[in-house]
């Protein structure tokens, strides 16, 4: 029962580390490192699928539902699913507060100036990017009448959400409400 | 008597009422416990609802100043929703703030997680017809969601015509999959070094203009 608990942590305390780029890129770290473990026979590559589509369907990080889902199935305990949360998010977080602190510590130097005046573009460019990679079948259906559908729900939010101050947690909900009225 | 008592019991009341509206710390926890009870698609799909939040409601940060803490969310790894509540939190109150906030972001999934967890199985949710239709609008609208901030940050960030080409080559690399080229990582270090040889390029030259003066 230890060991499980240990390599557990060990599994999470790499997925954290180096998960760089987002929940998707983080999702094969967490295949590699938990599916098909000798530690883990309860998580199989089916468990996994099930993780990603319950994932999609509930709110949160994709990170944060794994290791809240898997260290319960893992132990078959709540104390897992919470030692497993807290070492996916501790090493980061840590990381986190040393960059802010670094950074607003010399916030008038000329590195840190130039480097976030040059960053500025790039962030946009990768809020795009995100935008644009989740334009696909998941998110869009397959069908014509589908995709037409979900391009309509999806320039009407971007309406709503642009022009007007109505909050984007009513767009979701609203999203929600006509999706189950016309899919 | 009973009315004395009663009146001190409802001014006590009231008193820690306030007192709880007032405290910056439990405001960043339910800021994000909301933010994080309704983000659908990562942490990208956040960044409209902390703009609404945390710059056009609460005006704990401008709008740039926004934009360079997101910058220092995506280049650290982890995750991105919990990065960018953390450093938030932290550039608010410190570190107790970035705890307040990152655990806001985390609890409502991990709740709604561990319940799924117990009491369900996955198939009774990812066959369910009502559920399926749900999702099937809310996910073009994150979609939207993620839309929207693409604008509003450019503006913010000061693109010009001259500037525009750079988010959108990083957009279309990226999107792309090419090895190497499409990793994000790659576009942070060379904007950053490429804003800094730009920042300390320009400064020279004024500083030369001044001696010529």
């Amino acid at each position: 029962m230890l060991t499980t608990y240990l390599r557990l942590i060990w599994a999470y305390l790499q997925i954290g580390l180096f998960g760089f780029g987002g929940g998707y890129a983080m999702l094969s770290l967490i295949q590699r490192l938990v599916v098909g473990n000798d530690w883990c026979p309860t998580i199989t590559s089916q468990t996994f699928t099930d993780i990603v589509a319950i994932s999609q369907m509930t709110p949160g990080p994709i990170g944060i539902n794994s290791a809240t889902y898997i260290g319960y199935v893992a132990t078959g305990s709540v104390l897992g699913s919470i030692v497993a949360t807290f070492t996916v998010v501790l090493p980061p977080f840590v990381l986190m507060l040393c960059a802010s602190h670094f950074i607003a510590r010399h916030q008038e130097s000329a590195v840190i100036k130039g480097s976030f005046m040059g960053l500025r573009p790039v962030v946009v460019g990768l809020i795009a990017s995100a935008a644009l990679l989740l334009m696909n079948k998941e998110n869009f259906g397959s069908t014509s009448m589908e995709v037409i559908k979900s391009v309509a729900i999806c320039l009407a939010s971007l309406g709503t959400v642009y022009f007007t101050k109505i909050h984007p947690i009513l767009v979701i909900i609203a999203a929600g409400i006509i999706g189950y009225l016309i899919f | 008597m009973f009315e004395k008592i009663s009146v001190i019991l409802h001014s006590v009341s009231q008193q820690m009422v306030m007192k709880l509206k007032d405290n910056i710390y439990l405001q960043l926890f339910s800021t994000f416990f909301k933010i994080g009870s309704f983000t659908f698609g990562g942490g990208w799909a956040m960044i409209s609802i902390i703009q609404r939040e945390i710059v056009d409601k609460h005006h704990w940060i401008e709008e740039e100043e926004f934009l360079d803490l997101l910058a220092i969310a995506q280049s650290m790894p982890g995750i991105l929703a919990v990065n960018i509540s953390t450093v938030i939190g932290d550039r608010l109150r410190g570190i107790k703030g970035s705890v307040a906030a990152a655990l806001g972001t985390i609890l409502p999934s991990f709740i709604i997680i561990l319940m799924i967890a117990i009491f369900l199985t996955p198939d009774t949710i990812k066959n369910d017809p009502t559920l399926t239709a749900i999702f099937k609008g809310i996910r073009p609208a994150v979609v939207a969601l993620i839309i929207a901030p693409v604008i509003t940050t450019a503006k913010s960030a000061g693109i010009n015509l001259k500037t525009v080409i750079i988010p959108i080559a990083v957009a279309l690399l990226i999107y792309s999959g090419w090895p190497v080229i499409s990793n994000p990582v790659v576009f942070i270090v060379l904007g950053a070094l490429g804003g800094y040889l730009y920042f300390t390029h320009r400064h020279m030259e004024q500083r030369m203009e001044e001696k010529e003066c």
